[in-house]
């Protein structure tokens, strides 16, 4: 049986236009994030991904609930209201544990 | 007079590039699986930029330009011009204060697609342009958008500037242009000579392709049609001619060519949907984005590719070239 433990995994769907500022935001509070293209549909209409401008990008965030809770409370205040975005939180059984904080 | 007569009349409409662009717009509202990869849309638009910046650099060094900066400011002026007329117009259509400033920058800006489409119609219609035109498309991106901004904010308190300045100086499509204009003009025609196969000789070609994409994406944006308001619509549609009336006028204080006064003319009649909305974005991010996005790429460009360029054309001639009664 291999040890886990227990993290919070983010996610964040929001206009391409918002990769560099958040990565940037990331960076500075330390967290280790994935990055991807995305595409859908949602209230603000279809996102297509094959214009750089009108794409998706769906960040992941693994790290402690605490730390997780504060991020999306802060994501919350400073985009939801004029920019497309949604994220999630859900617990994740990780290995290595102390990669995530 | 006959050459110039000939090429007024020749329908644009029978270019290629532009029925590329039609079949990118008739597969979008077709609702066709037709994709152009997004590495294969950016691979087009750099090879555009630079070869834009590179034509321009290569002519400057053949034949240098003089009262740069009296020509560049002059250029700057009517880029402000532009926006506070856009503002205006919009504010009298009843557009709430930000969204007409936001729309305002898009139309005080300019595409250089809509641009690059004009550098292959005056090539074939045989129309010379000054070797400038292309640095006076990297400056009149930038008023529009700074001056939307303040117009937007109602002044310059609070703005991240050092972050808005890096991105529209910064940005791929001005590092680009300039870029291409620097390499041309140290390099001149015959150290380009080795790369002009694929920038100078497959220009029309790329265009062509490059077309064919923004035809899908405009395709996409007409579908935001709906529901809109009509005044922006009508805005879209009547702007760009009127803008370009300016652009006329700017050109002849100027004193440039035939060519040179059709391309300042298109520059004046379109607007921006890459830098625009991205500063915008940073900048203003309470107004709209689908408003000024659907504005400027689902109405104004395919316009100025259809109609607009063959209109200007006339009213250059009828401006400027055409002489005066009696």
């Amino acid at each position: 049986m291999i040890e886990t433990s227990t993290r919070s995994l983010l996610t964040i769907v929001t206009e391409a236009g918002l990769e560099a500022p958040l990565a940037a935001e990331f960076d500075a509070r330390g967290l280790g994030y994935t990055v991807t293209d995305a595409r859908g549909r949602g209230t603000r209409g279809r996102r297509a991904s094959q214009w750089a401008h009108s794409g998706n990008v769906r960040f992941e965030i693994v790290c402690d609930p605490g730390t997780a809770e504060a991020l999306a409370g802060h994501l919350h205040k400073q985009y939801f209201a004029h920019y497309a975005m949604i994220l999630w939180m859900q617990e994740v059984a990780v290995l290595r544990a102390d990669k995530f904080v | 007079m006959f050459a110039n007569a000939r090429h007024i009349d020749t329908p644009m409409a029978l270019d290629p590039v532009v029925l590329f662009f039609i079949l990118g717009l008739a597969a979008g509202l077709a609702r066709s699986d037709l994709k152009i990869p997004p590495a294969i849309y950016d691979l087009l638009s750099l090879i555009l930029l630079l070869a834009i910046g590179m034509k321009g650099g290569i002519e400057l060094a053949r034949q240098p330009a003089t009262g740069l900066v009296h020509d560049i400011a002059v250029v700057i002026a009517m880029g402000v011009v532009l926006t506070l007329l856009a503002f205006a117009i919009l504010l009298l259509c009843r557009l709430p204060r930000i969204d007409a400033a936001a729309v305002a920058a898009h139309y005080g800006s300019v595409s250089v697609a809509t641009f690059a489409v004009g550098v292959a119609y005056v090539t074939r219609a045989g129309l010379p342009y000054e070797p400038h035109l292309p640095l006076f498309l990297v400056v009149l991106e930038i008023p529009g958008i700074v001056v939307g901004i303040l117009l937007a904010r109602g002044g310059a308190r609070g703005l991240p500037w050092r972050k808005l300045l890096h991105e529209i100086l910064f940005g791929r499509s001005v590092l680009l242009l300039l870029g291409g204009l620097v390499i041309g003009w140290v390099m001149g025609e015959q150290g380009m000579a080795p790369i002009a196969p694929l920038f100078i000789d497959l220009f029309k070609g790329v265009l062509a392709l490059f077309l064919l994409e923004m035809g899908l994406i405009a395709a996409g944006h007409l579908g935001g049609l709906r529901g809109r308001n009509l005044a922006v619509i009508g805005f879209a549609l009547l702007a760009p001619p009127l803008f370009a009336l300016v652009g006329i006028g700017t050109a002849a204080l100027l004193g440039l060519s035939q060519g040179g006064a059709l391309l300042l003319a298109t520059l004046a009649a379109s607007a921006s949907y890459i830098a625009a909305p991205a500063a915008l974005r940073t900048a203003v991010p309470e107004a709209n984005p689908a408003l000024s996005l659907t504005a400027a790429l689902g109405i104004t460009f395919p316009f100025n590719i259809l109609v607009g360029l063959p209109l200007y054309h006339q009213m250059v001639h009828a401006l400027l070239v055409a002489p005066p009664p009696g």
